[in-house]
């Protein structure tokens, strides 16, 4: 599985700030919004925003958690 | 909410003390530290003095000296019992092996190495709608201040770590919407199940895990100098929330429970992936590296949050099997 590198927008002019976590999400801070599997476009609506790069989310965009098991399985496709 | 009902010796005193008005001076014996759970019922009244009182007690009895010296004893105990089990846990070889290692590091270890039982794949595999309501009436004890004993230690740290404590804490009073502040969300869930969501309605039949759980989150939170610690439980408490939620919020739809209630928790599998990686990265290891000598208590924090959860499942698992 590859690693998903999800596309971030900012929404206005507003900063945006985005940050890998190890084996995790993309931290996004900042209004933001973020593209889903079927291209559109969803807008961030926390302050700090987890989006998942594992591809395994059930929540997609929206990191989940799921990228743990994966590391538990030892399929973690992100560093 | 008004006082709970007492469970002993201790607590039948503290009550009837309470229903007078303030005064320098009481009688209130030591305990003999026997009754474990006549001892948490009485530490939780008096820490839920600071939270949000109760009816039938007098506001001015908060600070009441009389009273301190009660609630330091009760917290001394609490506290060096903790620690006394945390020195003798394999996540305290592991933290104190991990000498310089990465404070995120350890905290994960110790979080990946947690092995107690998990009461959401209980329910999801075989609970009852019983059961969860039970479980829902427990967790309202804490659920209902979620968040409130965590904000006591915004004044106690600087710099990037308040700015990310904070930034947590907004979320969790809502981000500026009234209609998202977690607690009232829970209250929402509570109400729609057919619940009460009067704040401390259930205290009465609260088990003794849950309020011990209570009492080291306001001991720690109330202590400036268990920030570290506070910290450290609040970081376990995020990076143990996403995955368990999601079962729960399957498991109480599987149920029959109302979905406001599942929606609570649909709520904590997004929020809390992020808060994980906040919590983890930017306040615990950014406190250890502002203060390095609190990163034993972090941990120790960290280990707290894990092992009383675990007691608290195996405790209502051990209820249920023998029901
Ligand atoms: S990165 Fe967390 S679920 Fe994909």
């Amino acid at each position: 599985m590859a690693v998903e590198e999800p596309d971030v927008r900012p929404a206005g002019d507003g900063p945006l700030r985005c940050r890998p976590c190890p084996g995790g999400p993309l931290l996004v801070r900042g209004a933001a919004q973020v593209q889903g599997d079927d291209g559109t476009w969803h807008d961030t609506t926390r302050p700090v925003t987890a989006v998942c790069r594992c591809g395994a989310s059930a929540l997609r965009p929206w990191c989940d958690g799921t990228h743990k098991v994966l590391s538990q399985r030892g399929v973690n496709p992100i560093e | 909410m008004r006082l709970p009902r007492a469970r002993g010796p201790l607590t039948e005193r503290l009550v009837a003390c309470l229903q007078r008005p303030p005064r320098s001076h009481v009688a209130l014996a030591r305990t003999d530290g026997r009754d474990a759970a006549d001892d948490a019922l009485a530490l939780w009244i008096l820490h839920e003095l600071h939270y949000r009182g109760f009816e039938d007690v007098d506001d001015a009895w908060e600070w009441a000296p009389s009273l301190m010296s009660m609630r330091h004893h009760l917290e001394r105990e609490l506290e060096e019992r903790l620690r006394a089990e945390y020195s003798r846990s394999e996540g305290s070889r592991s933290g104190q092996a991990g000498g310089d290692e990465d404070v995120v590091a350890v905290l994960h270890q110790l979080i990946e190495a947690d092995d107690g039982p998990s009461l959401a794949d209980h329910l999801l595999r075989d609970g009852t709608t019983e059961q969860a309501c039970q479980l829902l009436r427990q967790r309202s004890v804490y659920h209902l201040k979620e968040a409130d004993p965590t904000a006591w230690v915004v004044p106690r740290v600087v710099g990037r770590a308040k700015a990310a404590l904070m930034e947590i804490q907004y979320d969790e009073y809502g981000a500026g919407h009234h209609d998202r502040v977690h607690q009232d969300l829970f209250a929402h869930g509570l109400a729609a199940a057919g619940l009460s969501a009067d704040y401390g309605h259930y205290v009465d039949e609260a088990r003794l895990p849950i309020l011990e759980q209570n009492n080291a989150l306001s001991l720690f939170g109330l202590q400036r100098r268990l920030r570290g610690a506070a910290l450290g439980h609040f970081a376990a408490f995020e990076a143990t929330s996403s995955l368990p939620s999601r079962t729960l919020a399957r498991a109480l739809r599987r149920l029959g429970l109302p979905d406001e209630m599942a929606a609570y928790y649909d709520e904590h599998v997004e929020a809390d992936a992020a808060h994980e990686q906040v919590a983890l990265r930017d306040v615990c290891a950014v406190l250890v590296a502002d203060e390095p000598h609190l990163r034993e208590d972090v941990l120790f924090g960290a280990w707290a949050c894990l092992e009383l959860e675990a007691r608290t499942a195996r405790d209502l698992l051990d209820h249920w099997a023998a029901a």
